[in-house]
């Protein structure tokens, strides 16, 4: 299948709508620690009680906004700015853990700053993520740096497991692009299990299904979606 | 009636026991880290606690309806083991985290000198975060535990307000209460403290600074203890306002010190008065 542009439509980087959503306390604390990039590990637990937590735009919020800020500022490349990330991570709370998953695409030669020539080192972090059974994880790991570097075969896992915990599809970068026959035959099957159980097909799978899956499964759903199918 | 827990460890439980405790009225809670029963031999398996606390648990108790917070530290009973006491050195990363509101449960459990050294250290962490501290009262030897308790707190130099003594019973909740720290009481099934029993201690002591918990984890326990003290206190003549005190305002007003405990409102929950309403309809207690 054709490789990749991460989804044009997903808001990748939520900093610009931060510096009206920050009190006048909260900017001069992510000012000052934007300037001190080797405290990070002691600066970054505390982000969200500095500059609060309210959404900010699309599905982001302002902790995660700010922490992107401190991440973007850091004067690491490679491999030195992956253990940097790994490292928080790893002794981050989930919110930790989601903003960093969010602030790959930034920190990748394909995003919009292109500013860590991150490359694919970070798919460890999305792995973990997606072992995981927290939706929140899975969602930030699912953005336009999965979407570049994810093999195929763990893309449309990950697919699938957003199917299966609820969420929706629309949150999951790049799907326009790297949906194949394959991912269509897994929704397909899983649909059958669904209507064989008794249970509701989740609609955001149909066009999957319908574009992309072979005659007969893309059948299963007749013409009108889902009539007929409890 | 509305309930916080201010002690009872969820990573022990079932969701059948989340769906009963929201149904009972507990809406938040927080759970110490403490010994899992089986000794762990290593400080990584500590970190591994200590995150499902910040990351899993939460998660699974955000489901039921129900908002977690935790508390961490080396508990008494495994700071005996060398295996185990690295964990001291690593603390302060987690006690950075939004969703730690104390240093807890520190404290003794047989009184040896590793658990002195433990639990100073752990009381200056609590100073240095500017967190509360949640002290485990020794099962046996109770009272002369307390009163050792209550020398190391006062020797650590930590605002006795900061501070809440656990498992108490009626023979040690006077001198607590006369340090200046807050009294907590785990309700248990058979042993140690009943709901009719803490009646009668919250009829003679009154209802400032006293905590209820059911402490609920892997041994025989009761999660709806909370509830059950409830309805006691008002089968015996407390008004609900005293209920309320109990079982919400003092743990948020304890664990609020923290400046982390940040309350979601909820649909149930009474208006808001003038003081605890912040940017808008959100109630957030406890300052910056
Ligand atoms: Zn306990």
């Amino acid at each position: 299948m054709a490789v990749t542009t991460p989804n044009p439509s997903a808001p990748a980087d939520p900093r610009p709508a931060l510096p009206a959503a920050l009190t006048p306390q909260g900017r001069a604390w992510l000012d000052e620690a934007t300037a001190r990039p080797t405290a990070i590990r002691a600066l970054f637990p505390a982000v969200r009680r500095r500059c609060g937590h309210t959404p900010l735009t699309g599905h982001r919020t302002v902790d995660e906004a700010a922490r992107a800020v401190l991440l973007t500022a850091l004067p690491l490349r490679g491999p030195a700015l992956a253990d940097e990330l790994t490292r928080l991570h790893h002794h981050g709370d989930p919110a930790e853990q989601r903003a960093v998953l969010r602030a790959l695409p930034l920190l990748d030669p394909g995003g919009p700053d292109g500013a860590g020539d991150l490359g694919d080192l970070a798919l460890p972090l999305l792995r973990e993520a997606l072992r995981g059974n927290d939706n929140t994880l899975i969602e930030a790991a699912l953005g336009p740096y999965a979407a570049a570097h994810l093999p195929d075969a763990v893309y449309r896992q990950a697919v699938l497991s957003c199917v299966f915990c609820e969420i929706p599809l629309d949150r999951v970068a790049g799907l326009g692009d790297r949906a194949d026959v394959e991912l269509a035959r897994m929704l397909a099957d899983f649909a059958r299990e669904r209507i064989v159980a008794g249970r509701a097909v989740p609609e955001d799978i149909l066009p999957i299904v319908r574009s992309l899956a072979s005659a007969d499964a893309a059948a299963l759903y007749g013409t009108d979606g889902l009539d007929g199918v409890t | 009636m509305r309930i916080f827990d201010p002690h009872i460890h969820m990573t022990s439980r079932t969701t059948d026991d989340y769906e009963a405790m929201y149904a009972a009225g507990v809406r938040a809670l927080v759970e110490p880290a403490f010994w899992l029963g089986q000794p762990r031999t290593s400080p990584e398996s500590f970190y591994d606690y200590f995150d499902s606390l910040l990351g899993w648990e939460p998660y699974r108790a955000a489901q039921h309806g129900i908002q977690h917070f935790c508390t961490i530290a080396l508990n008494p009973k495994e700071a005996n083991d060398p295996r185990c006491v690295p964990v001291l050195d690593e603390l302060p990363r987690y006690l950075a985290k939004d969703r730690v509101v104390a240093v807890g449960e520190i404290g003794y459990d047989s009184m040896t000198p590793e658990e002195d050294d433990a639990l100073a250290r752990q009381l200056h962490l609590a100073i240095h975060h500017g967190l509360p501290a949640l002290v485990h009262t020794p099962h046996r030897d109770k009272a002369a535990g307390t009163r050792r308790t209550l020398d190391v707190v006062k020797e650590s130099g930590i605002d006795p307000a900061l501070v809440v003594l656990d498992h108490l019973n009626e023979l040690t909740v006077g001198i607590v209460l006369q340090s200046g720290c807050w009294a907590g009481f785990s309700i248990y099934p058979r042993t140690k403290m009943s709901e009719d029993r803490m009646v009668e201690v919250l009829k003679e002591h009154g209802t400032e600074r006293v905590l209820v918990n059911s402490a609920a984890d892997w041994g025989r326990s009761d999660p709806l203890k909370t509830r059950r003290t409830g309805d006691a206190m008002l089968a015996a003549g407390f008004d609900k306002a005293a209920v309320e005190r109990v079982l919400w305002d003092n743990p948020v007003a304890f664990f609020g010190q923290s400046g982390r405990l940040e309350l979601d409102p909820e649909p149930d929950a009474p208006e808001p008065d003038e003081s605890s309403s912040f940017e808008g309809n959100s109630i957030r207690r406890g300052g910056a």
